[in-house]
């Protein structure tokens, strides 16, 4: 056992499926020490390390004018079973630099399968999502983060479900009504999904077809061109029997508070799930804010021309520091959340980024790992 | 003794000093801002580079007991380990590439094939060294604890093995490099404890088993019946790896006109002026593409102290304004050739095997170390720095020191001068 353990200690810390090839990674890793067999390996192919999530791009559909829906095979470690209404992480490298977001998987896990898919709105400011909307070339390797998030269809699956969405706020409920239908499940869906025109609903065609198939899906779109908005205040009229109804919603920041509101009004706040795409970004004029240091769970307000590492120290956290003037990279420490903005440069850094606290202060607020 | 007033020594007014900073601030602004595909494929071909290297050399080896393959073996893997160390190692570590947010290329994960730990690395070389540049007493890589490379340092009656010691430090870089963050300074003076000595040398030792393990154990034994040959070639790279390094970096800190500094002068310090003293204390050498390359383009040594963590592909381009920087303020670019830089080297260490007594220069005006008294007698009562009122002409530090070489100033009196004092 101690044999064992020896092996795969300079591969501890690498996704493996199977416990066996870490042991033989292990083994290989005392020859390639300090860097592991992965490494050398993905230079033959780039999907062959487990040292980190990767995938290659494989399919690229249009869904509608402003969305599409991207195919990607997973590498090595990347974990087949997720949840319906999960989201991964994705790393795409523009202009050199490997840019982070987070999308909802649309597909759904098949053991078989070593691809997944995620569809995307292009964002008018987000040039990610318009890079991965407008054609992102075939082949392109990317970088993934193991699936997360607790939007997803408990077990067993509510008998009477409300499904709220809008805009690109379908694309986790398409995965869980995907899996329900794959699983021959038939529960009671009301389902509440609003855009400006048909011409925008993405997945129309499928939903539809939904529809007619599956007695208990009640499909309900709302185009706000010539309808108007969801009014949350409606519930009653539309839905009657909503209370009964486990609820899960999905789309932009302000029908998301309506619900929120509405649901605490009525006393049944446990009964609704929220997913949140975005925290809105900061505007760019505001200076300083929330710090919160997630490992102590101490937080803080600072100024703009706070850094982050004395914020820490102040607060009696140990930071790591070195020069405090930027050139050594010892204060490196990982943004869990939010956005902080160099103070040498100005530019603004968000979740998923290693920053300097020496010289780096929070633009609205931030989340740092220590 | 060294540089106390680096406003004097480097003949500019403090407007000249906040210009010069202001413009070096514009140089990173202008690089940061152009960071893009390019350099990220730069970096990742090197590092594939690397890689390719290392397992065609490991593959020679194999078959060892054959001189041609001895011979390939042991140099594509000693290029490897010099890439990894010089260009992979030495920059990632600096941070050049966090800027990718790539984590598999960046500061806070890389390790590099050496015995040194990654994490002590950081602290003794990416803090120490380059924040407190050449200030006898701060920065531990004047003389890395063993050399007297300055006469700002006291002669000890075992200087006299300076030479040889020197000798041994090329020879075995990397151990020394290892060793460094123990600080033998501190512990002698009490500034470290034993205990927290005892916990590097832990952490070391780690790594060394790691490192000693693969090169001397494994891969000997992989090559079976060829293990002697192995065995050997390994030494081997890893020699030629540390006596490359060791010159590169010693062409970069040790040949004249590398300035040393007083802790008096650190401590009056701001931005614009930490910038100048990495200009003067530092030295680069002419290198064409592949030097450059090899060397982890620290034949830019000045640009590398100004910008240590901007990409070392940049450093040429970054060259280019530097001397024009240079030119425009009349301040010396120390730059020579390579076998030249070091000769300069060398004999400032031989030299100063011996007592201050026996050796002709003070330390205000020796050729490793000088300081603003070496002008004293030369300039007088100096009334003003910067452009020169009548003639439009600036008449800097650059042409003082050409000055000084036609007539040098024997003994300096101790007398600080100030920009526009009298004396």
């Amino acid at each position: 056992m101690g044999l064992v353990k020896w092996s795969i200690r300079p591969a501890a810390g690498v996704g493996a499926k199977k416990p066996k090839v870490n042991i033989l990674r292990g083994l290989l890793a005392r020859a390639t020490t300090p860097l592991l067999p992965d490494d050398y390996l993905h230079l033959v192919n780039p999907l062959w390390t487990a040292r980190e999530h990767r995938g290659k791009v494989v399919g690229h559909v249009r869904e509608t004018a402003d969305t599409a829906t991207v195919t990607i095979r997973t590498g090595w470690g990347f974990p087949a079973a997720y949840k319906p209404g999960q989201y991964v992480g994705i790393g795409v490298q523009m202009n050199g630099r490997w840019r982070w977001r987070s999308y909802s998987l649309t597909s759904i896990d098949s053991a078989a399968k070593k691809t997944i898919a995620i569809t995307v709105k292009a964002n008018p400011d987000g040039f990610l999502s318009t890079h991965l909307v407008d054609g992102v070339a075939p082949s392109t390797v990317i970088r993934l983060a193991a699936p997360r998030g607790d939007f997803h269809l408990p077990e067993p699956v509510p008998d009477k479900i409300l499904f709220v969405t809008a805009g690109s706020g379908i694309t986790p409920v398409i995965a869980m009504l995907r899996s329900l239908e794959s699983h021959g499940r038939r529960p009671d869906i009301c389902h509440i999904h609003s855009a400006p025109t048909r011409g925008d609903v993405i997945f129309l065609e499928e939903m539809e077809t939904l529809a007619d198939k599956m007695p208990g899906y009640d499909l309900r779109l709302q185009l706000t061109r010539e309808m108007g908005k969801v009014a949350v205040s409606r519930l009653d009229e539309w839905v009657p029997d909503w209370r009964e109804r486990e609820c899960w919603a999905c789309g932009p920041a302000a029908l998301l508070d309506a619900m929120e509101s509405h649901y605490e009004g009525g006393g049944l706040r446990d009964r609704l799930h929220v997913e949140r795409f975005a925290i809105s970004r900061t505007d760019h004029g505001g200076e300083g804010g929330t710090v919160r240091f997630a490992v102590s769970g101490k937080k803080a307000e600072i100024d703009g021309a706070t850094t982050l590492l004395e914020s820490g120290e102040n607060l009696g956290i140990t930071m790591p520091f070195g020069c405090r003037m930027g050139i050594c990279k010892t204060c490196v420490l990982p943004l869990a959340g939010g956005y902080v903005r160099d103070l040498r440069t100005g530019e603004e850094r968000r979740e998923g980024e290693r920053i300097q606290t020496c010289i780096s202060t929070v633009s609205g607020e931030c989340t740092l790992d220590i | 003794m060294a540089i106390t007033d680096i406003d004097t020594y480097a003949h500019l007014t403090a407007d000249d000093i906040e210009a010069l900073g202001a413009e070096l601030d514009a140089i990173r602004r202008d690089i940061e801002d152009s960071r893009g595909d390019d350099d990220a494929r730069y970096i990742r071909r090197a590092i594939t580079l690397h890689r390719t290297l290392a397992v065609g050399g490991r593959i020679a080896l194999m078959f060892s007991n054959r001189k041609p393959a001895w011979l390939a073996g042991t140099a594509l893997l000693s290029l490897a380990k010099i890439i990894e160390n010089m260009e992979l190692g030495h920059n990632v570590m600096h941070g050049q590439w966090d800027w990718m947010n790539d984590p598999e290329i960046h500061s806070s994960s890389w390790e590099w094939d050496t015995t040194c730990p990654s994490v002590q690395w950081k602290h003794s070389h990416n803090f120490v060294h380059h924040k407190y540049t050449n200030i006898v007493g701060m920065d531990d890589d004047v003389g890395y604890g063993i050399l007297r490379v300055t006469r700002d340092q006291r002669w000890e009656w075992w200087n006299v093995g300076n030479p040889v010691y020197n000798l041994i430090l090329g020879t075995f870089f990397e151990w020394g490099v290892a060793l460094h963050h123990l600080e033998v300074e501190k512990l002698r003076s009490g500034d470290k404890t034993w205990r927290q000595a005892f916990k590097d040398l832990r952490i070391i030792g780690t790594k060394v088993g790691k490192q000693a393990a693969k090169d001397y154990l494994i891969f000997p034994a992989l090559a079976g019946p060829n293990w002697k040959t192995t065995l050997a070639a390994d030494a081997t790279a890893n020699f030629v790896r540390n006596y490359w390094t060791y010159m590169v970096i010693f062409c970069g800190h040790f040949p004249d006109g590398a300035e040393k500094f007083t802790v008096a002068e650190f401590e009056s310090e701001d931005q614009p002026r930490w910038y100048l003293r990495q200009m003067l204390g530092s030295a680069n050498f002419r290198a064409g593409p592949l030097m450059r390359f090899m060397s982890g383009n620290l034949s830019h040594q000045i640009e590398h102290h100004l910008f240590p963590d901007l990409p070392s592909n940049r450093y040429e381009q970054i060259g280019v304004r530097v001397r024009e920087l240079c030119d425009k303020y009349d301040l010396p670019y120390t730059t020579g050739s390579l076998g030249g830089q070091y000769l300069q080297s060398f004999r400032t260490i031989a030299k100063l095997a011996l007592p201050n007594a026996l050796l002709e220069a003070t330390s205000d005006d020796a050729p490793e170390t000088a300081s603003e008294l070496r002008f004293a007698i030369r300039e007088g009562i100096q009334t003003h720095f910067g452009i020169d009122p009548e003639t439009g002409k600036r008449r800097g530090l650059r042409t003082a020191l050409r000055e000084l070489k036609d007539a040098p100033v024997r003994k300096a009196t101790h007398r600080r001068l100030r920009p526009g004092a009298t004396a």
